[in-house]
């Protein structure tokens, strides 16, 4: 029996479907799940008849279950979940698994939020009573000191890495001015027509210092779904092949949910440097092939950590790297988050960067890169990561 | 300048599981005290079941100095949580045994903490059922 080496080019993304992204989407994540599903399979020329799996995020509101329920939906043969900010990668890996063993043929996955309207709540992590073990051991040397959010956790790593690399944080500026320059050029985006100058944000205040109000997300209300088959059935359906060329996850030692302050370094992403290491060498390319990034940008200030550690730069110069804005731009040799990604479209958790993906090698995005063949996606800055190398042919 | 609270709004407890038991016993009783491995000795921070440096289940609670470094920090300019009044900092300290506690400052302003401040523990009695260990500056 022949052992599948990896599974570079054994699977594609065939349709896509995304919501326009709202502070008030006033359905349920179900509904915008079941509307997004119903977007990606007219794009794909499928039926829902034809899914035969779905691959959702932990936290997603809506159980496939219930999707299958009220879709119509035949037979599932293979459905999972992924964990975190590092889902929406990993979730296209594992549908690409899915299909490349032949446990499914038509996978979809999905994820939505009313993160801003907060209708119907995430799962919240963080009242005792449902938190894990895990969680509840790193919270209990959290909370009572008041180091209670999520910026706050993140602005500790920040700290550490503006001290050991020389950085003041007016240098950070430049990922979210050019973010929200493309996100202005989307009409689906929150921030349509809305650009910002490195003045507006060297003036935004502070939140929980050193990070800035635009350092990082505004919650949203926003769905988007996607389906995958083999490479092979790919080739009959109606759109351009967006082939997985690379895929991978990495969890680290000494980790913590997110932002783990215990390893000998804080001031860098290792998990994103495996991932990189991995997708670059299951693709067969090089840092230098690669035509646009859809990076983390949660939070600004990781993304220049994922520049390093991804290797499109050495360590310690992310920040130059972004400085000015020119090299990131739409136009410029590596242009960064091109739909506006999280800081420039609207959060959702990772999905609307696989989605752009997908957008930019089909040659639809509303900051189209020329010639865009290959694309980086990046998920989960921070924290236990994911990464893909999407590719057309 | 230390840490204010607003009183009519409770600190959140910390959540008292069996492997973290040992450390907050401590804090009680005005000790600072981490996780080592009686089999190889490594400091352990946070608390877990075993050690990850020589698999071994055996560990006992031993004393810190007190003494390390901050290592790194952060400023609450908007609080999360209407116990804790903003502005405030959070730091994170490297003892010297090696391991690493989030924690507050006492006596000192937010902009005056820098990387590498020398501090030493200090226990501060909030209310009847929670103490906790914080940093003043040395020197």
């Amino acid at each position: 029996m022949s052992v599948m080496r990896n599974i570079k080019n054994k699977a594609a993304i065939v349709g896509i479907g995304i919501s326009s992204f709202s502070r008030d989407s006033q359905q349920t994540e179900l509904r915008m799940v079941c509307e997004t599903i119903k977007a990606a399979l007219d794009d794909a020329g499928l039926t829902t008849e034809d899914i035969d799996g779905l691959v959702k995020q932990t936290d997603d509101a809506s159980d496939e279950h219930a999707i299958t329920s009220s879709m119509g939906m035949g037979n599932l043969t293979y459905f999972g979940e992924c964990r975190w900010g590092a889902a929406p990668s990993a979730m296209v890996m594992r549908a690409a698994m899915g299909v490349a063993t032949g446990t499914a043929s038509y996978i979809v996955v999905y994820r939505a939020v009313n993160g801003s309207s907060k209708r119907r709540m995430i799962p919240s992590m963080r009242t005792s009573g449902q938190m894990s073990t895990s969680d509840l051991l790193q919270w209990t040397f959290h909370a009572p000191f008041g180091h209670m959010s999520e910026a706050g956790r993140v602005a500790m790593v920040v700290r550490r890495y503006m001290h050991e690399f020389g950085i003041d944080s007016n240098q950070f500026g430049w990922v979210p001015v050019v973010c929200r320059e493309h996100g202005a050029q989307n009409p689906s985006g929150m921030y349509y027509k809305k650009p910002f100058t490195i003045e507006d944000y060297r003036k935004s205040e502070m939140v929980v210092e050193p990070l800035r109000r635009l350092d990082y997300y505004e919650e949203a209300d926003a769905a988007a779904a996607l389906v995958i088959t083999t490479a092979e059935r790919a080739k009959d359906l109606k759109q351009k092949a967006v082939y997985v060329l690379g895929a991978a996850q990495s969890m680290v030692p000494e980790t913590e949910e997110q932002n783990s302050y215990y390893r000998r370094s804080i001031s860098g992403l290792p998990e994103m440097s495996h991932v990189g290491k991995k997708i670059f060498s299951m693709a067969g390319v090089t840092p230098k092939d690669i035509n646009c990034v859809q990076l983390d940008d949660s939070y600004g200030p990781f993304v220049p950590m994922q520049l390093e550690e991804l290797g499109f730069c050495h360590r310690g110069e992310g920040v130059d790297f972004c400085n000015g804005g020119s090299r990131i731009r739409s136009g410029g040799e590596l242009p960064l988050n091109t739909s506006g990604g999280s800081l420039g479209e609207g959060h959702l958790y990772g999905m609307n960067h696989v989605i752009e993906a997908v957008r930019q090698i089909r040659g639809i995005s509303t900051a189209q890169v020329k010639n865009a063949r290959l694309v980086l996606v990046a998920s989960g800055a921070g924290s236990p990561a994911s990464g893909l190398i999407l590719g057309g042919k | 300048m230390s840490m204010a609270y607003d009183t009519e709004h409770p600190v959140p407890m910390p959540p008292i599981l069996w492997d973290n038991k040992g450390f907050w016993d401590g804090v009680k009783k005005h000790e600072l005290v981490f996780q080592r491995c009686k089999q190889c000795g490594t400091w352990l921070h946070p608390p877990r079941p075993a050690c990850p440096r020589c698999r071994s289940f055996e560990k006992e609670w031993s004393p810190s100095t007190g003494k390390g470094t901050v290592y790194s920090f952060v400023t609450y300019r908007e609080s999360p949580h209407p116990a804790f009044k903003a502005p405030y900092s959070v730091v994170l300290v490297e003892l010297e045994e090696g391991v690493r506690l989030v924690s507050n400052m006492i006596d000192i302003k937010p902009e005056q903490i820098y990387i590498g401040m020398p501090v030493e523990a200090v226990f501060d009695d909030i209310s009847e059922g929670l103490t906790l260990p914080k940093f003043r500056k040395v020197g």
